[in-house]
């Protein structure tokens, strides 16, 4: 099937021509990195974790969101998103691939990355985030690999796939909350020290993963012949509002227990991000960008004649995306670590180098996403056509 | 058994295969010895090694760092000009910010004052220990918590659960911020995570941990816990100590007499 992805129009070129260079940078900087040790980046032995593990958070989101269609579509039976499941199996293929490129170039010996098998350690929730993530990568592929090539051979899939697919529902939820143990699981960190790390991740997945897919969608309309439909888009936009409403109210009951319980060591983070913590205040901004973007996000999402019209429900989406992505994205994990656990406070920024292997793995990521969608677009067409 | 020129090749690249695996085969086993390493007999056994810190007696010292000097230079710590990069083992903290949790307004000047010294608490509970995923940290038998830099993938995972800041990570190659290589100790390479370990080595052949010996003023007390006679039972039964972050449940061994 990989033919497909072989023959495009210029601009597809241009596209590919394009992400091969923003990879190609990413990837000469990562050389750097491994040459010269991490210290290229901007995170310190106070922030001992910063952008890359950040983006590594977030899409798990994005990978975990898949989920948001797959069940309606097999478990419901909900025929509407018909057109839009592989989409979101393939999205998520994409995600979970930059996850896992993400907690690479976050390494300091990636030479040495196979240790985790050769020691596997039950009590390390590193080690079964490892499996969760290689395990879901397993499933999707298979899963959109087996209904994609009955398609084409114009079969019903086989019925061995439908467990793996039933499988893979409860696994999406795994990968999100397995990622939040990670978090969750430790007593230096008052911040991510809560029980609700895990819903909260999975709410907001189940807002910016469906959101993007949203986004997805109505760029395939613009630049293919493929079209979900606008009923599947407006119906996937419900979801998206429910979880957004469900991640604010999330955030709201995180924020009242150090507000009103004033425990000094769990308040600090919190002062840190909104109000700022003896001077230092470079999370300010985009902590309450990141509470702005999200609110507006939901005010456009609640009303449907904003919901149900394509201008309004595309700006409700980048918002809201933007919104989560600011906070998962940079201000969760980097706020965890100031106040260190003595009280000291280290800022963080990342580096530029640092800023370009990101945007390498997310080129990774796009250009997954590019050559997946266009064969599965290929075999679809050809079927129609 | 008639045998082609095909055949031939084929089954004397086998035996060839095979004896090549055959010699690689003790030199994989020894790599992975899993026991414990022999302990020469005149090594400190302990069954649950602690340190206690006299802070009155480094407080009548003030700019005394006899003990972080020997540390440095024993253990090859490079000496980073940026703060963000540091690698520290032993080092001075103010009062409130080694015991965060007993802040109090009105405590007495020269406590609030005087330096605290950190290292690494050999936890009984070590949470560094827990979440490491490839178990290049682990605790020994007699408390001592070990750090294997050969094994370390340098996730950090173990310094984000570290709620002493105990940990430090190499962020740029240490080898040129090392004014003196000591060659009788390993220096480390960018990327692993590294920290006091104890002086496990010195403790193999029968010496207690350098910062203890090289204290002028006897302020650091090593010893077994579960010996009651030893000298650190008798500090702990007669002074007042506190440790740090107690409540957290990782069971520090470094006590402070205050």
């Amino acid at each position: 099937m990989l033919e497909k992805a072989l023959s495009g129009n210029r601009t597809y070129w241009i596209w590919i021509l394009f992400l091969a260079l923003v990879m190609l940078t990413g990837g000469l900087c990562y050389l750097k990195q491994l040459e010269t040790g991490l210290g290229i980046t901007g995170m310190s032995r106070d922030v001992s974790w910063g952008f890359y593990i950040a983006q590594f958070t977030f899409l798990v989101g994005v990978a975990a969101s898949a989920v948001m269609v797959v069940l309606p579509y097999y478990l419901h039976n909900f025929k509407v998103f018909a057109r839009m499941t592989i989409l979101g199996e393939l999205l998520a293929v994409s995600a979970v691939s930059m996850c896992l490129l993400f907690i690479v170039v976050d390494l300091g010996q990636p030479q040495r990355m196979l240790n985790i098998l050769f020691h596997p350690t039950p009590h390390s929730i590193l080690f079964w985030d490892m499996i969760v993530l290689n395990g879901y990568l397993l499933i999707n592929v298979i899963i959109t690999r087996v209904t994609l090539l009955a398609e084409r051979r114009g079969e019903a899939p086989p019925r061995w796939i439908k467990p793996v697919i039933y499988l893979s529902i409860p696994w999406a939820v795994s990968i999100h909350t397995v990622t939040a143990f990670i978090l969750c699981g430790l007593a230096a960190r008052p911040y991510w020290l809560t029980a609700l790390m895990a819903p909260r991740f999975l709410a907001s997945a189940f807002a910016s993963g469906p959101a993007l897919l949203i986004l997805l969608c109505l760029i395939l309309r613009r630049v293919s012949t493929y079209d979900v439909g606008l009923e599947a888009i407006f119906k996937l936009a419900e979801i998206v509002t429910y979880a957004m409403a469900i991640n604010i109210f999330f955030i709201l009951v995180e924020l009242f227990t150090p507000l009103y319980s004033r425990v000094p060591d769990e308040l600090e983070h919190f002062r840190y991000l909104f109000t700022g913590l003896a001077g230092h205040a470079r999370l300010v901004p985009w902590m309450w960008t990141s509470a702005g973007l999200s609110v507006l996000s939901l005010v456009l999402l609640i009303s449907p004649r904003t919901r149900r019209k394509v201008t309004t429900l595309v700006a409700a989406c980048v918002l809201g995306i933007a919104g989560i992505w600011i906070e998962k994205g940079l201000i969760m994990i980097v706020a965890g670590f100031i106040p260190n656990p003595l009280g000291h406070i280290t800022e963080y920024s990342p580096t530029i180098p640092e800023l370009l292997i990101s945007a390498g793995v997310y080129a990774v990521g796009l250009f997954l996403i590019t050559i997946l969608y266009k064969i599965a677009i290929g075999v679809r067409e050809e079927m129609e056509g | 058994m008639s045998l082609d020129r095909r055949g031939f090749f084929k089954l004397a690249g086998l035996i060839a295969a095979g004896t090549a695996g055959a010699t690689a085969l003790p030199a994989i086993d020894q790599g992975h010895q899993a026991g414990p390493e022999p302990v020469p007999s005149h090594a400190l056994h302990g069954k649950r090694w602690a340190m206690v810190v006299d802070l009155a007696v480094c407080r009548q010292h003030p700019g005394c760092h006899a003990c972080i000097d020997a540390c440095n230079t024993a253990h090859n710590i490079p000496q980073i000009p940026d703060p963000r990069h540091e690698i520290k083992w032993i080092w001075e903290e103010p009062f409130d910010n080694a015991f965060p949790s007993k802040k109090t307004p009105f405590i007495k000047p020269e406590l609030a004052a005087g330096p605290v010294l950190l290292l690494c608490n050999h936890c009984d509970n070590p949470p560094c220990v827990r979440v490491c995923p490839t178990q290049a940290t682990w605790k020994r038998e007699d408390g001592v918590v070990m750090m294997d830099w050969h094994r370390c993938i340098g996730c950090r995972y173990c310094m984000a659960a570290c709620p002493y800041g105990s940990r430090s990570f190499n962020w740029v190659d240490p080898r040129p911020y090392i004014t003196h290589i000591n060659p009788d100790f390993p220096t480390r390479e960018r990327g692993v995570v590294e920290k006091c370990d104890l002086c496990q080595e010195r403790l193999a052949i029968g010496k207690p941990p350098l910062c203890v010996e090289a204290c002028p003023y006897q302020a650091l007390t090593f010893g077994d816990l579960a010996d009651e006679h030893a000298p650190v039972r008798k500090l702990l039964d007669e002074r007042i100590s506190i440790r740090r972050k107690p409540s957290l449940g990782t069971e520090p061994q470094v006590y402070y007499l205050v």
